[in-house]
């Protein structure tokens, strides 16, 4: 791999960038790997790279049935926060932070990591006590965030209306190293990152079964013909359900669509992420201009990437009233992602019924922010075949045994 | 827009106006049940991409709950019909066959 660097960025201007590489090898499948993880995505690509770099597990392979990172890699509002209350969130989410940070150094990619920091704006009395308890749980946790006066708040945002309609702007959690990243470019970045340890990222090929002997796993059978291995991860969020199923077990998720849009691009207005939870809004601008809007989930089942139109209006209603410049602003782009949303919207990251096969779903409205955490705790479940200390207590099992991570507030999400 | 219509009143309502309950036909189980019982009933789903029977409400309208059979992948509605039953009328599963052939959901196909 040749590496990226300015000196490098002057080579090429020099030879009419002839010299590039491409970021990844394409490839089609060998009869069998020692891994095979279904999902190129961020958390997919992300196990996939710390299998290689932390435990030295590099015959991997990486399917896709799409184009990498089109799921909700490419879908989501980018926004990175660890603020959560329970402690194993607070622990993974952290991680997963941290590892943001220096993320382009480590993969020599630019992910365009921005530490812009998040408001979480408390808009009743019960979410100013809620946040409060949270900032509290943050402090004792290593999470470094702050609970904030609505002065503060107006002198971070200075767009935002105190005094909306509805719900006036009580305080905020603060978190300052919170912040957004360039989503695609964690998924090309990982898979550049893989290809150059050797692995295969196969895209167009589709899972359509799972081949297992005498209750461990085999292999899979796909759109590009039988692939063999001795473990298998399964990291395809929204689709989580559908490969349970043909692996033989049921998974205690639901997958719903949940909408997102942007705006036309705009002079820079705010440098930071605002989430408004109670009117049910969020939004940040990118560095293109755009502002980028999170919106609601459906109330049902859909895997039709596309949601109801009546969120539109509800996520829209919310942002003019806690940013009214926001009504004078066209849209540009709305679309839909499928998340698998659990009953304590905490993730699973889990052995299966199946040996050999190994589930991280369960993200549902906030898996971006999880990449690289994710990705580390996967690859070390997968690897010993037991899950580590960060993953530890997001097990299936714990459904059965009442132990729930209850982030239902913490996830930002209405539902 | 999802529109479904309402067994109990017979309004065609979109789905602002209803409230999505989850799947239905779900077996209920109470005290003295097995663990794997228990944990079934409260959080396992079928979670299908195709026919999916599921509950609402018509929570702007009669108020009544009510059956829904739909697709996820499409957002094709098959029908709806009473939530006083445990399987769904046989005239809703047959039209289902002839527009899904082969498909199965839990116990029903």
């Amino acid at each position: 791999m040749k590496r990226y660097s300015a000196f490098a960025i002057a080579r090429e201007a020099l030879r009419q960038h002839t010299g590039w590489d491409r970021a990844w090898r394409k490839a089609s499948p060998k009869k069998k790997y020692d891994v095979v993880i279904v999902g190129a995505g961020g958390h997919g690509l992300a196990t996939a790279y710390y299998l290689g770099k932390n435990h030295g597990i590099r015959n991997v392979a990486i399917l896709e049935k799409g184009w990498l990172g089109g799921g909700n890699t490419g879908r989501n509002t980018t926004i990175i926060r660890s603020n959560y209350l329970q402690d194993p969130s607070a622990a993974i989410y952290e991680k997963s932070r941290s590892l943001y940070e220096t993320m382009s150094q480590d993969l020599n990619y630019n992910v365009m990591f921005s530490p812009r920091g998040v408001i979480m704006l408390a808009q009743t009395e019960h979410e100013v006590r809620g946040y409060r308890r949270t900032a509290h749980a943050n402090a004792l946790q290593g999470v470094e965030t702050q609970f904030i006066g609505p002065e503060k708040v107006k002198e971070l945002c200075p767009i935002i209306n105190l005094d909306g309609p509805r719900y006036p702007v009580l305080g905020g959690l603060w978190q300052a190293r919170g912040g957004t990243a360039r989503h695609d470019a964690v998924a090309w970045g990982y898979a550049r990152a893989c290809s150059d340890m050797g692995m295969d990222i196969i895209q167009k090929c589709e899972v359509t079964g799972i081949r297992s002997e005498g209750g461990k796993v085999r292999g899979v059978s796909t759109s590009q013909g039988d692939i063999d291995c001795d473990k298998l991860g399964i990291v395809v969020a929204g689709h989580s359900g559908v490969l349970a199923k043909m692996a033989g077990f049921r998974l205690p998720i639901e997958s719903v669509s949940l909408q997102a849009l942007v705006s036309e691009p705009i002079k820079p207005c705010m440098d930071v992420v605002v989430m408004a939870n109670t009117v049910h809004g969020y939004m940040s601008q990118s560095d293109k201009g755009e502002m980028v809007i999170g919106g609601g989930t459906d109330g049902y089942n859909n895997y039709t990437q596309r949601g109801s139109f009546h969120h539109i209006e509800e996520t829209v209603r919310a942002l003019v009233e806690t940013f009214p410049m926001v009504s004078r602003l066209k849209m540009l782009r709305q679309w839909g992602g499928i998340v698998d949303v659990t009953g304590d919207r905490s993730p699973i990251i889990s052995k299966t019924p199946l040996d050999g096969c190994f589930i991280n779903c369960g993200w549902g409205t906030g898996g971006f922010k999880a990449i690289p955490g994710s990705g580390w705790a996967t690859a070390e479940m997968i690897a010993r075949n037991e899950p580590g200390p960060l993953a530890a207590a997001f097990g299936l099992e714990r459904f059965r045994e009442g132990r729930f991570i209850d982030e239902s507030v913490a996830a930002g999400v209405a539902h | 827009m999802l529109t479904l219509t309402c067994p109990c009143c017979g309004v065609k309502a979109e789905e602002s106006e209803l409230h999505g309950g989850g799947e239905a036909h779900l077996t209920r189980f109470g005290p003295g049940s097995s663990e794997e019982e228990f944990h079934d009933y409260l959080f396992a789903r079928e979670n299908a991409k195709g026919v999916h029977f599921e509950r609402w409400r018509h929570v702007h309208g009669c108020g009544k709950w009510f059956h829904a059979a739909r697709c996820t992948a499409t957002l094709q509605v098959f029908g709806t019909y009473s939530a006083q039953t445990t399987e769904p009328p046989a005239d809703l599963l047959a039209t289902i066959r002839e527009k899904r052939p082969g498909w199965s959901w839990r116990d029903f196909s």
